[in-house]
């Protein structure tokens, strides 16, 4: 599937020397391919966050569009476009995003069960197996580690079988060895499954596994040779 | 897996948090059915003596209004009597302006041998009665027969003894619930019985004829209920101005203006206090809902995130809260019942007002509404830190606190 944005931008409400707004996004359009892996960078507070959160119909846009395939994302209604998120756009946020009173592999099947289809739990265990985390099945996600919660995070994108996959610092909290490990499933993904897949990171290392690399500064986005 | 089962795991997993909401739902709840239950309660006694001083007036033979103790009998339980020609009932009744006209004739014992103590001893007319009979009627469910007898509060006979009036055995077939007034000390029988009991005091020697050809008998006062839109003070001048009745009329309203006044004030400060536990405890779930929602933001984002919808969002809250709202609601009435059944006389006692604790219906209704209450509550509580939630884009909350 494509995801197209559509010279998207977003400002935020702040007053700043010129104006009363602060714009985080300066519009930009930018194509993401099926079965390719683009890797977003760039500094702290130039807007990847707030970009990756538009393109995955988390965060209404200021002006622009963001096109799957036809779908006009910010069109549907708030059920039409849940439901798209949990069949199409899989999400690995920044920071913590594990429900603390379910196990790591009641997380990791979430999604489906949220939607009332049938949980893939040899599917969910197989993803939890390649990340390593498969010993920590039926353990409760208030006492995972930083890492262990990023990867069963991971793990849960990866079962949702969504062909857009979004991740947002997916190594932030990972060893050399993990987050080598996690790119490559995730290129892997990409490429079998002939998923769309968008990363931001610092980490320099995931240059390796970009199809396309783009580089944020203060709301633009740049190629990056 | 449905919403609910993630919700019933939210709470099973979380028994710290949950067990304090149950307990914290539990203790509204509660305060809202033991309050309503004492409300009601002391809203029916304080109607059943609204009712026993139901006339509007009350029309006595001029020698009693001088002597002023129709009012000793009736606001302190002096024991004493007073008579009329029976005949002046029926032309009371026929007066214009009034609605309804009941006798009662008074009887009082002696402290002899022939009576059990000194009592003051009620006949009234069962079919005409409109003050007397429904407060009979809470204690027993059946007329009174020939020389029964119902008797006050505050007198010793218990249902199954007998009463000893001028050598007549009266037996008590019921007990009344006290009204706090006079009316508590005096023991109750039917006209017919009242006869016989006249009867039995002429024969020792106390007589109670006001003529010679006192055929009908006697009676000691007629209770009136002034016609809907008569007006009170014009039936009374027209009641006590009669040139041959040798009557006077006392106006219920001016009698028991302090008793009155006392009863709405108590009654409304309870109405009012009611009201600000129930305002209170909507403050207070309000308050507690909005910091635990609010302390979950991330959790209810990472739900939107993987694809719950504001709808489906909203129902895992709600489901969540009605469980809870409903085990603590349930909580908070077996308790209150445990605490208010067993002590009604306690509270009659301290709080010195007459208590009548509602039928059963009514208490399953008050449970009900109290239940249906603290679940509302605690509902429209969450709704409205799910409502907010939902006007906030996703992923302007998921990037809080990163
Ligand atoms: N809700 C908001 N209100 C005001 N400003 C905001 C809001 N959200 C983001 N910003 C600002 O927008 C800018 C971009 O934020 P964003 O989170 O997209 O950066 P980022 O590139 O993801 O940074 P990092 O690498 O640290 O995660 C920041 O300067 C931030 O302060
Ligand atoms: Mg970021």
């Amino acid at each position: 599937m494509i995801l197209k944005a559509d010279s998207i931008s977003k400002r935020y409400f702040r007053p700043t020397g010129q104006a009363n707004y602060f714009e985080a996004v300066k519009p930009l359009s930018l194509t993401l391919a099926s079965g390719a892996v683009t890797v977003l960078m760039g500094r702290s507070g130039s807007g990847k966050t707030t970009l990756l959160h538009m393109l995955s119909g988390l965060l209404t846009p200021t002006s622009g569009k963001v096109l799957l395939d036809e779908t006009d994302l910010y069109s549907l209604k708030d059920g039409a476009l849940s439901c798209l998120r949990n069949e199409k756009i899989a999400v690995v946020p920044q920071g913590r995003s594990a429900v603390d009173t379910l196990t790591a592999l009641e997380n990791i099947l979430l999604p489906w069960q949220l939607c009332r289809k049938n949980a893939p739990v040899e599917r969910a265990e197989h993803w939890m197996e390649a990340l390593g985390i498969a010993a920590l099945r039926d353990v409760p996600a208030k006492e995972l580690s930083g890492g262990e919660l990023r990867r069963a995070a991971i793990a849960r994108a990866l079962c949702q079988e969504t062909p857009v996959l979004m991740a947002d610092e997916p190594t932030g909290d990972l060893d050399d060895e993990n987050t080598r490990l996690a790119l490559s499933i995730l290129k892997d993904a990409a490429k079998r499954e002939n998923k769309t897949v968008l990363i931001v990171t610092h980490e320099s290392e995931a240059r390796a596994f970009a199809d396309e690399i783009w580089k944020m500064d203060g709301g633009t986005l740049h190629p990056e040779q | 897996m449905k919403t609910a089962s993630l919700s019933l795991r939210n709470l099973t997993r979380r028994p710290g948090r949950t067990w304090a909401l149950v307990l914290l739902t539990g203790f509204l709840s509660l305060s809202l059915f033991a309050g309503s239950v004492v409300v009601m309660s002391l809203q029916s006694g304080l109607n059943s003596l609204e009712a026993r001083l139901g006339a509007d007036l009350i029309v006595v033979p001029k020698a009693a209004q001088s002597k002023a103790s129709f009012q000793n009998i009736f606001l302190q339980g002096t024991v004493g009597a007073f008579y009329m020609d029976a005949e002046l009932l029926d032309e009371i009744a026929a007066t214009e302006g009034v609605a309804k006209a009941a006798p009662q004739t008074f009887l009082a014992t002696l402290k002899a041998d022939c009576c059990s103590s000194r009592l003051q001893v009620i006949g009234f007319d069962q079919q005409a009665d409109f003050t007397v009979q429904p407060w009979i009627v809470q204690s027993s469910s059946r007329e009174l027969g020939p020389m029964e007898v119902a008797v006050g509060s505050s007198i010793s006979a218990g249902v199954g003894e007998s009463i000893r009036i001028y050598q007549k055995s009266c037996p008590v077939v019921a007990r009344l619930s006290a009204t706090g007034t006079g009316l508590d000390t005096a023991v109750y029988c039917s006209m017919e019985t009242m006869k016989t009991l006249l009867a039995a005091a002429e024969e020792m020697g106390v007589s109670h004829k006001v003529t010679a050809d006192n055929s009908d008998g006697v009676i000691s006062a007629v209770y009136v209920k002034v016609a809907e839109g008569a007006d009170i003070d014009q039936v009374a001048s027209s009641l006590a101005s009669h040139p041959s009745w040798k009557t006077a009329v006392v106006q219920t309203r001016s009698m028991i203006t302090g008793v009155s006044d006392g009863l709405a004030g108590v009654s409304s400060a309870v109405k009012v206090l009611i009201g600000a536990v129930w305002a209170l405890a909507f403050v207070i779930l309000l308050v507690v809902f909005a910091l635990l929602m609010n302390e979950r933001r991330r959790e209810f984002a990472v739900l939107r995130l993987i694809g719950a919808s504001r709808r489906k969002l909203a129902r895992v809250i709600l489901t969540e809260t009605g469980l809870v709202c409903l085990l603590g609601g349930c909580l908070g009435v077996a308790v209150g019942a445990a605490l208010v059944f067993p002590f009604t006389a306690l509270i009659e006692s301290t709080l010195n007002l007459p208590f009548l604790t509602p039928s059963w219906g009514r208490i399953l209704l008050i449970a009900a509404l109290s239940l249906a209450g603290t679940v509302l509550m605690g509902m429209l509580s969450s709704a409205r830190t799910a409502w907010k939630l939902s006007r906030v884009d996703t992923g302007s909350i998921l990037r809080e606190g990163n």
